[in-house]
């Protein structure tokens, strides 16, 4: 909380140029020997800590502090459909148990729909304290207003601390209006998770659209609310169940919504690549659809799956269900091999649990050579073409 | 018929790294461009507007007052109208702050039966920003749109793509679409509108317009959640680099192939 000052008097035009070649956001203007700070300032604070001395300030400014003590829980929201329980769910379980550890308080389970005992039933099994399940015909289907309203009724209830929700393709569209609603903070697609001895949530992603990751905090607002991908976290083992069901009424919840699901059309099933054991990721330095023929061979040989990045999928070379990245799928293979990929921090991301990472690239400054165990330095269109004469040797 | 379209500018590469030694971000280039999501919610609003008579568009966009190059780019392309909100004090927004800042905007706009957003910027990532604008406007929003089906005089009738799925649901006015890439080909901006629109004022809208004036709102002081500490991502301590000609690196790879058993 506060804002940056700029000492004015020490402005100099040397100083200046300075602070604009320091600032990554091109916030700075210097116009008539004025320096100011335009709307792209992001409060990084580079200005203030590794600028020109004595020219930037930040000003803290203080707020009223809410009592964190008063906020108790670690909730996980169990998204389901027709009445399964998406397994992201037990996944965000085992990691709100081990945050608990820490802080000693309570681990919760929230399932909405309609005829869904049998998925609290599930979560018990996963060891945890209480599952709150709110059932009424109107949420037999997943509808983002009725929902959000449960959720809202459920905090105003039981004030929890953290509220945890899977990084599906319906929980990011659930979570933002949960956390407007609420009007707290929401951090996207968390690749790691731990907590303060105050409770606070500290959430790692990448940020700032750049090859960096941001440790985020929400200092002052309750709940606490993040989502994650699936494959993210494992699963905790199931245990002796100790935990009890609790049923809440929903008859003081408001059931409205003008959204009407008319028709669900299931699309043509494609093997996902979440559950791939062997996968070569082929990136942007293919300079055509039909070069991606290069890989066959090798493809045949490993038994493996094709998987991309996000600028082939823009390109309309693959189904959007075979890109890998905090954006498409989190993967986690014995062995992936990335060709021609630039490494954007959000690709990193989606594979760097995998066990075995090769990668080939002629950049040698290429992000994914850091977390590979393998970095083949060489150009995709010299060495794939070497290494389908070398497959065609072993073969024979 | 009166459409809002929200569009950002978004680094054209991901342009920001870390100095490893000194923590200091380096900025590779300026290169900016509209957010590539945004480009189908645009072309999305210009095919209403040739299907429907009396569609106006207009686009707006929260940044810096260089973010009206965008503005510009969706004018020529089709849009009718364009405001940027922007003003210092909105530095340092995080998504609910944003989202509150365009909602702000849009409630002073006031006149919309439909906004569309882009599913996402490529670079937050998030996906938020389009679900907290129609949660703060108090209407319902449908999410990762690829096609129009049916517009009637109180609604309309889409198609949402989900990872295996795909679902028809029909939404009334006002409502909000997050769209995401499906068979709309975003149009290029064109010579002739650019000539009719070249004048065309981009109205810019601060703080001292909105209905809420509260600074605590926007930006910092208006953002939950703060960035505590930014780091280079991990990197393995034993990463094996090979180089060489490349039959002796091929060669190499067959070999840990081989070592590993998959070969």
């Amino acid at each position: 909380m506060g804002y940056i000052k700029i000492n004015q008097k020490k402005v100099t035009q040397d100083l200046a140029d300075e602070l604009q070649d320091i600032c990554p956001f091109n916030a700075f203007d210097y116009v008539d020997q004025y320096l100011s700070i335009n709307a792209a300032c992001k409060v990084c604070k580079i200005c203030v800590n590794k600028g020109p001395e004595g020219i930037c300030e930040f000003i803290e400014e203080t707020q009223v502090q809410i009592n964190k003590k008063d906020y108790k829980g670690i909730a996980v929201y169990i998204e389901q459909k027709d009445n399964q329980a998406h397994k992201v769910g037990w996944e965000l379980i085992g990691k709100a148990k081990e945050l608990a550890l820490k802080t000693e308080e309570p681990v919760y389970a929230i399932v909405i729909g309609n005829d869904v005992m049998k998925i609290a039933e599930e979560a018990l099994n996963y060891g945890i304290d209480k599952v709150f399940v709110y059932q009424n015909k109107a949420y037999r289907n997943f509808n983002v207003e009725n929902y959000t309203n449960v959720i809202e009724a459920f905090y105003r209830k039981y004030k929890v601390n953290i509220i945890l929700v899977g990084g599906t393709m319906l929980g990011r569209s659930f979570a933002p209006r949960i956390a407007a609603r609420l009007r707290t903070g929401l951090t996207a697609d968390c690749t790691k998770l731990d907590i303060k001895e105050n409770g606070d949530l500290l959430q790692i992603r990448p940020a700032f659209g750049g090859n960096i990751m941001a440790k985020i905090h929400t200092p002052n607002n309750r709940p606490q609310l993040a989502t994650i991908r699936y494959k993210m976290f494992d699963a905790p083992p199931k245990i002796k169940r100790f935990g009890e069901i609790v049923e809440e009424p929903t008859d003081d919840i408001i059931i409205k919504t003008t959204i009407e699901l008319l028709d669900t059309i299931h699309q043509p099933k494609v093997k996902d690549i979440n559950d791939a054991e062997i996968i070569i990721a082929v990136g942007r330095a293919f300079k055509k659809q039909s070069d991606l023929d290069l890989i066959k061979p090798l493809q045949k040989r490993l038994n493996a799956e094709i998987a991309c990045t996000r600028p082939l999928i823009e390109n309309g070379w693959f189904d959007p269900r075979k890109q890998i990245g905090l954006s498409g799928r989190t993967v986690k293979p014995k062995l992936i091999i990335n060709l021609g990929i630039s490494g954007a921090v959000q690709y990193i991301e989606g594979m760097k649990e995998s066990e075995l990472i090769i990668t080939v690239n002629h950049d040698s400054s290429n992000k994914l050579f850091d977390i590979s165990h393998y970095a083949i330095h060489g150009d995709i269109y010299d060495i794939l073409p070497e290494l389908n004469k070398q497959l065609e040797v072993l073969e024979q | 018929m009166n459409i809002i379209t929200c569009i950002k500018q978004v680094p054209a590469s991901s342009n920001v790294k870390v100095d490893s030694n000194t923590g200091v971000l380096i900025r590779e280039s300026n290169n900016v461009k509209m957010n590539p999501y945004d480009l189908y919610g645009l072309e999305t609003a210009f095919q209403i507007k040739e299907m429907k008579e009396s569609v106006d568009i207009h686009a707006v966009t929260m940044g810096p007052p260089s973010a009206k190059q965008v503005l510009e780019e969706a004018l020529y392309m089709g849009a009718d109208e364009a405001t940027l909100v922007s003003d210092r004090r909105f530095a340092g927004a995080d998504v609910l702050a944003t989202s509150y800042t365009l909602s702000q905007l849009i409630d002073h706009i006031s006149n919309y039966d439909m906004i569309i957003c882009g599913k996402q910027t490529t670079d937050g990532d998030t996906a938020q920003v389009g679900p907290e604008i129609a949660e703060f406007l108090n209407i319902p929003h449908v999410p990762y749109v690829v096609d129009i089906i049916e517009i009637n005089r109180d609604g309309i009738v889409v198609k949402s793509t989900y990872d295996t799925y795909d679902e028809i649901v029909s939404v009334k006015f006002p409502c909000l679409l997050t769209l995401d890439k499906g068979s709309q080909v975003p149009r290029l901006p064109s010579y002739k509108r650019k000539q009719i629109m070249k004048t065309h004022q981009i109205e810019t809208i601060t703080l001292d317009d909105l209905d809420d004036q509260n600074p605590n709102h926007y930006g910092l002081n208006g953002s939950p959640t703060q960035v505590e500490e930014i780091f280079p991502p991990d990197k393995r301590s034993d990463s094996i680099q090979i180089k060489g000609s490349n039959k002796e690196v091929t060669k190499e790879i067959m070999d840990i192939l081989a070592k590993n058993r998959y070969l």
